[in-house]
């Protein structure tokens, strides 16, 4: 079988018309993830019998009519998605068996009772879990140093990060274990990584996916999406795992157009604005270039470029920081060691208070600790008028730069990254470094728009060509659209050299 | 500092020490240190928003796109005692086993 697994729609249509089987599409992507797990790091755990067993049912599916929209297609999911024990009857009936960590300690041994909606999802329509994939702590980061389990490396070059904090599910894609993979992004870990591992990133409209089981970071910006091969699988997985769930009091009722039906069409009479910060002179020289070769190919495809002024963009990061660690600090009272999770083994006249700290001190990696404290000291007596307050203010008016500028611009383009992936340990000293890796999609978090990062170029370190992301934003659940121009771009782009340096073949 | 030179805000070893008792967590000397010295970096950052001209603005950022779609509020099904005990560090029958918090057990809040 000569099936390539960095195409889920090739894959679903030779399980359709069982020209190949979901048990031989999953044996080949298991062999490939023992090929290029050893360099990588991408998985946490990994689902072999389980996944044989899951294959076995699409196909008895198949056999008996069904037309599953993911039919065994390998899927990879990010480990602060949860995964139930009776997911589904396999593995003895012990499903995939529960097992969460959202790269913390403080999880380490948890179960899950139950499965996160855009999981089950994905399994209802026939795709088939390979494994749960590596993060930053609780999805604390930007490059997946920051996982209590080791550090995942990049498949382009494994002396650089993958980005972060969906890390392992960018370079599993990458490195082409599997051709669809679920992230979560609450200030570009979706985007961030498919740009450093040169994937496609779609961070959808907060409320488009739901968060029922998606372990929470920043419970208003924080959303589940597909990274992906190409951009026609990423629009597949979306219509799969978008749409309305009663678990989820913020998921919308918007309805879910057919994504992959909505990426043929044209660019012409398309707008394209493009903020002043896209081309700050700290950006990577190399990307400069890739960026304005990227608009010179919009132009090409009917699309007319405009600058748009945004001054309120250049806040985002300050915004970010108070916001989204306010709400870390409040979502992460709940590890105490007393429900579920690490508990401290206390010493003889030690209390309630002690269990607390020590099970939460012991348990917390660095970065989650440093971001818990931020945010309680920016909700604290005294200073949250100053930091909370004043933040919510600059998100409100962020929303509105970014809806007056959509209101005459179908697409706002920026680069996703302001450079390409950087070295290992590179950035770990500063935080704030690390913070401002997250420069252009923070914003679109605070102001619950749907973005993409779709590889756009390549920059050369030590002889080693690194991807390059650009980053389309569109109009709240326009994913359609924003998703076509992807598409048209993506084609009319061509391919990006060779590959991975890791790359299961 | 990274971009720009932002004004650092110091962050005092006290307030480290306070916050840390708010988030209940246990720091050591050494670190109310190092994390005094990231804080501070941090909040002298974000401390740049002091400036802007927010006039026009509401505190609407704290609503996200698109919600307001609240369930009844009626029981639904929950799990069940043995599967949330199932996941507890320590239990006994149906209940999750803790620390004496009365009688000299060090305290609660």
């Amino acid at each position: 079988m000569t099936l390539a697994l960095s195409d889920a729609r090739s894959i679903v249509h030779a399980v359709h018309t069982q020209e190949a089987s979901a048990r031989e599409v999953t044996g080949k992507a298991l062999r490939a993830m023992g090929t290029v797990e050893p360099r990588l790091r991408a998985f946490l755990c990994a689902f072999e019998a389980e996944a044989l067993r899951a294959a076995d049912l699409v196909d008895a599916r198949v056999e008996a009519g069904e037309r599953p929209a993911l039919a065994g297609v390998p899927v990879a999911i990010k480990d602060n998605i949860c995964l139930g024990p009776d997911l589904m009857k396999v593995g003895d009936g012990r499903g995939y068996g529960g097992a969460t960590t959202a790269g913390s300690r403080i999880l380490r041994g948890y179960r899950s009772p139950f499965t996160a909606t855009a999981a089950q999802r994905l399994i209802d329509a026939g795709a088939i879990v390979l494994g749960k994939t590596n993060l930053d702590e609780f999805g604390m980061g930007s490059s997946t140093e920051h996982s209590a389990f080791g550090v995942t490396r990049n498949p382009w070059d494994t002396s650089r990060v993958p980005g972060g904090s969906s890390g392992g599910s960018a370079a599993a894609v990458a490195a082409g274990v599997c051709p669809i993979s679920l992230g979560s992004d609450t200030g570009g870990s979706i985007r961030q990584p498919a740009a450093h591992c040169g994937v496609v990133g779609l961070k959808p409209t907060y409320g488009r996916v739901s968060r029922l089981g998606l372990v929470a970071y920043a419970s208003s910006l924080d959303q589940v999406g597909p990274i992906a091969a190409n951009v026609a699988d990423a629009a597949l997985c979306l219509r799969v795992i978008a749409g309305h769930d009663a678990g989820d009091a913020t998921s919308a009722r918007e309805p879910v157009p057919d994504y992959e039906e909505s990426l043929r069409g044209a660019c012409d009479g398309l707008v394209i604005g493009v903020p002043g910060q896209a081309r700050s002179s700290a950006n990577d020289p190399e990307l400069t270039d890739a960026f304005e070769a990227s608009l010179h190919v919009l132009r090409g495809l009917g699309a007319e470029v405009v600058s748009v002024d945004m001054p309120m963009l250049d806040h985002a990061i300050a915004a970010y920081y108070v916001l989204a660690p306010a709400e870390a600090s409040s979502n992460l009272a709940r590890y105490d060691g007393v429900r579920y999770g690490q508990r401290a083994g206390l010493s003889a006249g030690e209390g309630l208070r002690d269990l607390y700290e020590r099970s939460r001190s012991e348990g917390f990696g660095d970065e989650v600790k440093r971001r818990i404290m931020l945010g309680t000291y920016a909700l604290s007596g005294g200073y949250y008028d100053h930091y909370y307050a004043t933040a919510t203010r600059v998100r409100g008016l962020l929303r509105d730069a970014f809806g007056r500028a959509l209101a005459t611009c179908g697409v706002i383009a920026t680069p996703a990254t302001p450079g390409p992936a950087f070295p290992i340990g590179g950035k770990t000293a500063d935080p704030l470094a690390m913070y401002l890796e997250d420069v252009y999609t923070v914003g679109v978090n605070l102001a619950g728009l749907p973005a993409v990062s779709v590889p756009m170029g390549m920059a050369r370190r030590d002889a080693k060509p690194l991807p390059l992301g650009l980053q389309l934003i569109g109009a709240p659940f326009q994913e359609a659209s924003l998703l076509r121009v992807a598409a048209m771009f993506e084609r009319a782009r061509g391919p990006l050299g060779h590959g991975p340096e890791v790359r299961a073949t | 500092m990274t971009e720009g030179g932002n004004a650092r805000k110091e962050v005092s070893a006290e307030d480290v020490r306070h916050v840390a008792r708010l988030a209940r967590l246990r720091l050591s000397e050494e670190e109310v240190g190092a994390y005094r010295e990231r804080l501070s970096a941090i909040v002298g950052y974000v401390d740049r928003l002091r400036g802007l001209d927010l006039s026009g603005a509401d505190a609407m950022g704290e609503q996200p796109v698109g919600v307001g779609d609240l369930g009844a509020d009626a029981p639904g099904p929950t799990l069940s005692p043995g599967t949330l005990t199932a996941m507890a560090p320590d239990s006994y029958e149906d209940f999750v086993r803790v620390p004496r918090v009365m009688d000299g057990g060090g305290g609660g809040a």
